[in-house]
């Protein structure tokens, strides 16, 4: 028999103050100011904003401080501070062709208007520890140099010649949906799908990006290009009758073109898959990209034989505020439950002793 | 109806220009040009300074139809100058004293006594902007890739 009890306030208040000491550390070293969360984990930073869907640096390096650098606590924490706010409106369509780049590589074509810009990557490094970095030595001011001409999107190049389908329309009196103002429903449209996406797990997203390259879904992929910079964000003001900006945001955004597709009815052409996300991160854009083209199985009367153009398997896992708490309420309480259980199984021993002890019997006197 | 006659009003392109300068205006361009000011105007709130939320929008492909990409903090005043001048200030982010400012600043653009003194600010905060995307263009385009043909061996 359970009764219910209450309790652990105390263990709970000394577990919280517990955590705060250990989240300071030892006091003899400086603490971490948000401004040198916001310089120097940038990237901490960006994962924390795309996830938790909310651009603000700052909010997200102090939920960085506040998790102790756990990453899906941080994103958690970002996630619910949004739910206290009230919603102004929603922003012209960022132009990403404008953007202010600071890095734009393609794998499709080597010269192109603009170039390849490598910008500050840790491609090519040899990813070896750099002892020098555990002193505060000075670091050199980058190199500088006359910019060239305007950064082409690969896009446009291979849209002249009629090889690439388009950017990608929704059908017809379509309306655009929002996640966090409709509970999720399948089939899910691509706009949706996207909204998903760019806040979906990254090392969810990679794993099926992953899984897509080695067969289970293969999309024959190349990247036409991957950039990096800032677009300005513009809110219509109805008392003024026209759009302000409102600052700038830097997001990523990655153009995966994938083999051809074509039919009777269409000439064969180049397939994409589309990549956007908060901040500085293309290996989050990248497996986006190839997660978008894999899930549009319906546009191009494709099987599904993979996890990763199964949307419902996809977009129901990708979001890990969701899955973490859902996994980690297995930790809270289920004493009622256990009892429950326990009392079933042990029902079920009790019968499965005694069926076994009435056979043995049988079995007994068969023998004699 | 209405939607017609919103479009025969050409947008104010300066006004516009000018709330772009100002929603990207540090807090010290603000506050010096609000010191420099001889005559502080009188200022009533009519709405914030607070802080909210725009749903931030991108294009599926880059240039498609539109899709919601996430949420940005956005803070937003509109104040009422006692000459009756309505101006508003909305920035990312979570500073509500800057918006504050920057609506005071837009409606101040609107008074042509003030205006020359507002238009001094946004070409402080415009030469900023400028001289810190020349710098990063600078820097990236140091790293922009020369490639070169080897000579191929059987020549």
């Amino acid at each position: 028999m359970y009764v219910a009890v209450k309790g652990g306030e105390a263990a709970i208040a000394n577990a919280h103050r517990l955590l705060a000491d250990r989240r300071r550390g030892d006091r003899t070293l400086p603490s971490i100011t948000i401004q040198q969360v916001v310089e120097q984990l940038g990237l901490a930073v960006d994962r924390v904003m795309a996830e938790a869907s909310l651009y603000d640096r700052e909010l997200a390096a102090l939920a960085v401080r506040q998790a102790r650098g756990d990453m899906i606590e941080a994103i958690f924490i970002l996630r619910a501070y949004r739910t206290t706010l009230p919603r102004f409106g929603y922003s012209e369509p960022v132009d990403t062709a404008t953007m202010k780049v600071e890095r734009r590589v393609s794998a499709t074509y080597k010269d192109l208007p603009g170039g390849q810009l490598l910008g500050p990557t840790f491609d090519y490094t040899h990813r070896l520890l750099d002892p020098s970095l555990i002193e505060d030595g000075a670091v050199a001011e980058p190199a500088v140099k006359e910019p060239g001409e305007h950064v082409m999107r690969v896009s446009d190049i291979l849209d002249g010649e009629g090889l690439i389908e388009g950017d990608g329309h929704m059908p017809e009196g379509h309306v655009m949906g929002d996640l966090t103002r409709e509970p999720m429903e399948f089939p899910m449209a691509r706009d949706l799908r996207l909204q998903a996406l760019a806040r979906g797990d990254e090392g969810f997203l990679l794993a099926l990006a992953y899984s897509t390259q080695r067969g289970y879904g293969r999309t024959h992929p190349f990247v036409g290009e991957v950039r990096i910079g800032e677009v300005e964000v513009e809110l219509d003001l109805p008392e003024l009758g026209f759009a302000v900006s409102l600052g700038v945001v830097r997001v990523t955004e990655c153009q995966m073109v994938n083999q051809f597709m074509g039919s009777a009815k269409q000439p064969p052409q180049f397939t994409r898959g589309y990549g956007l996300v908060f901040g500085q991160s293309e290996r989050k854009a990248m497996s986006m990209s190839l997660v978008d083209r894999a899930l549009r199985t319906d546009e191009f009367s494709e099987d599904i034989v993979a996890p990763a153009q199964d949307q419902e398997f996809v977009i129901s896992h990708a979001d890990n505020v969701q899955a973490t708490g859902f996994v980690e309420h297995l930790k809270l309480p289920h004493y009622v439950d256990f009892q429950a259980e326990l009392d079933l199984v042990r029902r079920m021993r009790r019968d499965y002793d005694a069926a076994r002890a009435g056979s043995q019997d049988g079995m007994k006197e068969a023998a004699e | 109806m209405d939607a017609k006659l919103k479009q025969e009003i050409p947008p104010d392109m300066a006004r516009k220009e000018g709330m772009r300068l100002l929603a990207r205006a540090s807090f010290e361009e603000l506050n010096a040009a609000w010191a420099a000011l001889a005559e502080k105007p009188d200022v009533s709130p009519v709405r914030g300074p607070e802080t909210g939320l725009v749903m931030v929008r991108g294009r599926i492909g880059g240039g498609g139809d539109a899709f919601n990409l996430g949420e940005a903090t956005v803070s937003r005043a509109t104040i009422r100058l006692s000459t009756g001048e309505i101006g508003h200030g909305q920035l990312l982010g979570t500073d509500k004293q800057r918006a504050r400012l920057a609506a005071i600043f837009d409606a101040l653009f609107q008074r042509d006594a003030d205006r020359s003194a507002v238009e001094a600010l946004h070409r402080t905060i415009a030469s900023r902007i400028e001289a810190e995307d020349r710098r990063t263009a600078e820097e990236t385009a140091a790293t922009r890739v020369d490639f070169f043909t080897m000579v191929r061996g059987d020549d």
